[in-house]
C-alpha cells in the first residue's frame, strides 16, 4: 500500500464515529476492557500496563447532529464537549468500559459529572493534575493520583500491575513519542515531504489502536515519507496554535496548506508528544510519570506554566522552527485558548512576528473566507515582512 | 414595617456598606502605610493565613461584581475586548483587565493597590489560573499557586488535605520574604477563632430561612450579608457584623415578617446573580412573591451550613478543608445533591437555576441538573440564562416570559391540588 493509500484508508477510520478499531480489538479480546480519554492528555501508560486499551475520545468532529446533548449542555459551550456527550447519548460509546476526563478546563471537569449521572454503567474518573509546578509536595500528590487511577484500572481488568510492567509500558510509549517527534522533525525540516493533514491522520489513528501497532505503523511510514520525491515550494513557514483539545475540521488544515503555508509545528493532538523528553525508566514508574508531568510537559494552555511563561515558550518555538508567522486557530468558546491568545499575540507584536487569528467549530462547513484570510496573510508575510 | 416596632431593620445592608468602604480605604492607603497587598480569589480563600502576615486583601472578583452592580462593567468589558479578549470569555476577567487598563480605579472610586503577592487560589475554577497568569504578566509580579484538588469522591481525601497543608507551609516562607514578618502560629489560632465565631452566626442567619415566612432572602439579601464573611473573615469587625445582622434577622422572626410583603413561593437558587441587572432580576421574582430560602451562590466562597468551621486547634488542616469544600470545588453530583437537600430542608417549592455564560465552572452541567431535579425528584425547576458581568446578555423580556410562565404553572398546580 502506498503512503497516500495508507492515509486515505486511515482517514475513513478516523471519520467513523462508530470506533471500528475499538470494535475490532474487542472482537479479538472478548474480555478486554477499553478506556476512553478526553483530551488533552492522560497517562495512557497506566491503561496499557493493566491490559486495558486506551482510546482517545475527541468528539464527533461534525459527523453527527447535536440533538440530545442540547438538553444537557448549553449552547455557549465548545463543540467537543457537546458532541462527545451526543456520542454517549446515541450509544456510540457503549464499547467503552471507563472514561477519563482530565483537569484541562471547567467544561471537561463538569462533563465528567454529567457523565456520571447519565452513564452509571461506565467507570468515570476525573484526574486532578497538579497545577503547582514548584511545590515539593506536588510529585507525591500526583503520584498518589496516578496510583488511584491505576487501582481503578486494575479492578477493571482484574490484573495487578507490578512496577516492571508499568516500566515496560512507559518504554513503549516513549518509543511512540520518539517516532511522533520524527514526523514533526520531517514537518519542520522538509515540510514539503509531509503535509499536516497527512501527519494528522497518521497520528490520530494512533489514538484508536494499541501503541505497539501504531509504533509499527510509524516505523513503516517514516522511511516512506523520507523517500518521497516532492519539490519544495515557495510557501511561508507557520505555526498553528490553539488546537490542543477540540480538533479542527481536517478541511481547515488542508485549506491553510493550500493557501500557501507549511505548518512546521502545531499543537494538534498534543497528547501524542506531551513530553519534551522521554519519561525516565528507572525506579518508581509512578513517580517518574509524576515528575515528568511536572517538569517535562510541553507548554499548553491547559496547564499552569510554572516558572516558564507560555509566551516565552511560544517565542522559542517560533525561533527554533524558523517560523515566518503564527496562526492562532482556537475553537469557539475555548476559554483556555482564547484567554491565552491575548498575552501570546502581544508578545508576537513586541517581537515583530506576524500572526493571523480565526476560530473554528466542529460543524464548520465553509472554509472560503478562511482561505482568503490565509492567502492575504501569506502575501503580507511574503512581501512585507 | 413601622418605626417603633423595628429597631434593627436595614442594619445588615448599612453596616456592611460601611465596612466595605473602610476596607477600600485601607486598600488604597496600604502601600503608603507600609502594608503589603495580596490578591486572591473568593472561593476557598485563605484570609486567616494571610492575615497572620498583615496582608491587605484584594479580591478581583469582588471588584468585578461591584462594577457590575454600579453598571460600569459593560464599558470595562469593552476595553478588554478592544485589546483582544474574546466576547466568549469570562466577563469578570475582562472587567478586571479593563479596569486595570483604565487606571485601576476600583468600583468605589478608590485607587486599587498593585499586588505584592498574586496568590492563585485554584479552587474549582480553571479560569482563575488564566486570570492571574494575565495579571502576573501585566503587573510583572510572579504568580504563586495554591493548588486545591477538586473533590473526586464525596469526602476529603487525606492526601489532598496534606498536599494543601504542605503548600501552605511553603507559602509561609513566601509570605515571610514578602512582608518581613514571621509566621506566628498563635496569631493564626486567634484569627481562626474569630472566623469560627463569625461562621456560627452566619449559619444562624442562613438557617433562619427555614422559618415560614422566611425572614431572610438567601440569595438577593445574602449577597450583601455574605460580603464580610468572605472579604473580612478573621477580623473582629466581621464577627461584630454578624452579631448586629443577626439582630435584624431575629427581629424579623419575632414579628413574622420577611423580605417581601407576602411569601408565596419558596425557592432554592443556583448560580451567580446578573450583577448589572440585579434589581431587575429580583423584581421579576418578587412580583410572584418568591423568596429564596437557600442558594448555592452564598456558599461560593465557603460552605458552613452542614457543619464545617475553621478550627483554632487545627488551623492549617481546617483551612485546607475549607478550601477543599467550598461550593465551587464540589463535584457536579455533590452540587446536585446539595441543592436537592436544600429543597427538602428549607421546604422549597422549586429550584431556579440562573445560568451565566461567563462562568462555565458554574453553568456546564446545570441543564443536566435540571433534568435530574425534574425526573428523579419531581422538583419543579426553572433554568434561565444571562450573565454575571456582561449586561449585553440580560434579555429582560425573555426572562420575564420564562419566569412568569413558570410561576403561573406552579400557581395553577397549587390551585388544582388545593
Amino acid at each position: 500500500m502506498s503512503f497516500e493509500e495508507t492515509i486515505e484508508r486511515y482517514r475513513t477510520v478516523i471519520d467513523d464515529v462508530a470506533f471500528p478499531t475499538v470494535k475490532e480489538w474487542k472482537s479479538k479480546n472478548p474480555h478486554g476492557k477499553v478506556l476512553g480519554t478526553f483530551p488533552v492528555y492522560s497517562p495512557h501508560e497506566l491503561a496499557h500496563a493493566a491490559g486495558v486499551l486506551p482510546v482517545g475520545v475527541y468528539g464527533a468532529g461534525g459527523k453527527i447532529e447535536i440533538d440530545h446533548a442540547d438538553s444537557r449542555i448549553q449552547s455557549f459551550v465548545c463543540s467537543i464537549a457537546r458532541s462527545t456527550l451526543e456520542l454517549g447519548l446515541r450509544d456510540l460509546l457503549n464499547e467503552f468500559d471507563a472514561l477519563w476526563f482530565p483537569s484541562i478546563c471547567d467544561v471537561a471537569r463538569n462533563l465528567s459529572g454529567v457523565w456520571q449521572s447519565n452513564f452509571p454503567q461506565q467507570k468515570v474518573e476525573y484526574i486532578h493534575f497538579p497545577q503547582n509546578m514548584t511545590s515539593a509536595a506536588a510529585p507525591h500528590f500526583y503520584r498518589t493520583e496516578l496510583q488511584r487511577l491505576l487501582g481503578t484500572l486494575e479492578s477493571l481488568s482484574g490484573k495487578r500491575v507490578p512496577p516492571e510492567t508499568l516500566n515496560n509500558s512507559i518504554t513503549l510509549y516513549n518509543r511512540n513519542r520518539e517516532l511522533t517527534q520524527q514526523l514533526y522533525r520531517i514537518k519542520s525540516m522538509t515540510p514539503w515531504l509531509l503535509s499536516t493533514y497527512e501527519a494528522y491522520v497518521i497520528l490520530r489513528v494512533g489514538t484508536l489502536m494499541p501503541v505497539e501497532e501504531h509504533s509499527q505503523l510509524l516505523e513503516r511510514v517514516v522511511p516512506e515519507i523520507q523517500q518521497r520525491s516532492r519539490k519544495s515550494r515557495d510557501y511561508v513557514r507557520v505555526l498553528i496554535e490553539g488546537t490542543f483539545c477540540e480538533q479542527p475540521p481536517l478541511e481547515l488544515l488542508q485549506v491553510v496548506e493550500e493557501a500557501g503555508c507549511y505548518v512546521v509545528d502545531d499543537d494538534l493532538l498534543l497528547h501524542t508528544r506531551w513530553f519534551e523528553d522521554p519519561v525516565p525508566v528507572n525506579g518508581d514508574p509512578l513517580l517518574s510519570l509524576a515528575q515528568s508531568y511536572l517538569h517535562r510537559s510541553r507548554y499548553s494552555s491547559v496547564r499552569h506554566y510554572g516558572p516558564k511563561p507560555r509566551a516565552e515558550q511560544l517565542i522559542n518555538k517560533v525561533r527554533s522552527n524558523n517560523v515566518d508567522g503564527v496562526i492562532f486557530c482556537a475553537p469557539k468558546f475555548c476559554e483556555p485558548a482564547l484567554l491565552d491568545y491575548v498575552l501570546l499575540k502581544n508578545e508576537l507584536e513586541k517581537q515583530g512576528i506576524s500572526y493571523l487569528t480565526f476560530e473554528y467549530e466542529e460543524k464548520m462547513g465553509v472554509f472560503e473566507s478562511i482561505r482568503t484570510q490565509v492567502e492575504t496573510f501569506v502575501e503580507s508575510v511574503m512581501f512585507f515582512s | 414595617m413601622s418605626e417603633d416596632k423595628f429597631k434593627f431593620q436595614g442594619v445588615g445592608r448599612e453596616y456592611q456598606k460601611q465596612l466595605l468602604n473602610a476596607w477600600y480605604e485601607r486598600q488604597q492607603s496600604a502601600h503608603d502605610d507600609g502594608r503589603k497587598v495580596a490578591y486572591l480569589f473568593v472561593p476557598g480563600n485563605i484570609a486567616e493565613f494571610l492575615r497572620v502576615f498583615d496582608f491587605e486583601l484584594v479580591f478581583p472578583e469582588i471588584n468585578a461584581l461591584q462594577c457590575g452592580v454600579r453598571k460600569t462593567s459593560g464599558d470595562l468589558i469593552l476595553k478588554a475586548e478592544d485589546v483582544g479578549y474574546s466576547s466568549d470569555v469570562c466577563g469578570y476577567v475582562k472587567n478586571d483587565i479593563g479596569m486595570m487598563l483604565a487606571g485601576n480605579i476600583g468600583p468605589s472610586g478608590h485607587t486599587l493597590p498593585k499586588p505584592d503577592l498574586l496568590l492563585c487560589t485554584y479552587c474549582g475554577c480553571t479560569t482563575f489560573i488564566k486570570w492571574f497568569e494575565a495579571l502576573s504578566h501585566y503587573y510583572n509580579v510572579p504568580l504563586v499557586m495554591l493548588d486545591i484538588p477538586y473533590l473526586r469522591g464525596e469526602t476529603i481525601d487525606d492526601v489532598d488535605r496534606q498536599y494543601v497543608v504542605d503548600q501552605l507551609k511553603e507559602l509561609a516562607g513566601v509570605c515571610e520574604r514578602i512582608t518581613g514578618k514571621k509566621f506566628d502560629h498563635d496569631k493564626l489560632v486567634e484569627i481562626t477563632r474569630n472566623s469560627a465565631e463569625a461562621e456560627d452566626l452566619w449559619v444562624q442567619i442562613l438557617h433562619s430561612a427555614k422559618h415560614k415566612p422566611s425572614p431572610f432572602d438567601s440569595y438577593f439579601e445574602a449577597v450583601f450579608f455574605m460580603a464580610p464573611i468572605y472579604a473580612l473573615r478573621g477580623l473582629p469587625e466581621c464577627t461584630q457584623y454578624y452579631r448586629e445582622a443577626m439582630k435584624e434577622i431575629q427581629e424579623r422572626i419575632d414579628h413574622g415578617v420577611g423580605p417581601i410583603p407576602e411569601e408565596k413561593f419558596r425557592v432554592v437558587i443556583e448560580g451567580p446573580p446578573p450583577w448589572p441587572h440585579f434589581r431587575a432580576f429580583w423584581e421579576l421574582l418578587k412580583k410572584w412573591g418568591v423568596c429564596a430560602v437557600a442558594s448555592s451562590y452564598s456558599k461560593v466562597g465557603g460552605y458552613w451550613d452542614h457543619g464545617f468551621r475553621h478550627d483554632p486547634s487545627n488551623p492549617l488542616e481546617s483551612i485546607a478543608d475549607y478550601c477543599l469544600t467550598c461550593y465551587t470545588n464540589l463535584n457536579l453530583p455533590m452540587r446536585t445533591d446539595l441543592l436537592r437537600q436544600y429543597a427538602e430542608e428549607y421546604d422549597a417549592d422549586a429550584i431556579v437555576i440562573h445560568s451565566v455564560k461567563s462562568c462555565r465552572s458554574f453553568s456546564v452541567g446545570q441543564a443536566d441538573m435540571r433534568e435530574q431535579f425534574i425526573r428523579k425528584w419531581d422538583i419543579p425547576t426553572l433554568l434561565i440564562e444571562s450573565d454575571l458581568a456582561d449586561p449585553r446578555y440580560f434579555q429582560v423580556a425573555q426572562l420575564r416570559n420564562r419566569i412568569d410562565a413558570f410561576f403561573e404553572s406552579l400557581e395553577h398546580k397549587r390551585l388544582v391540588h388545593a
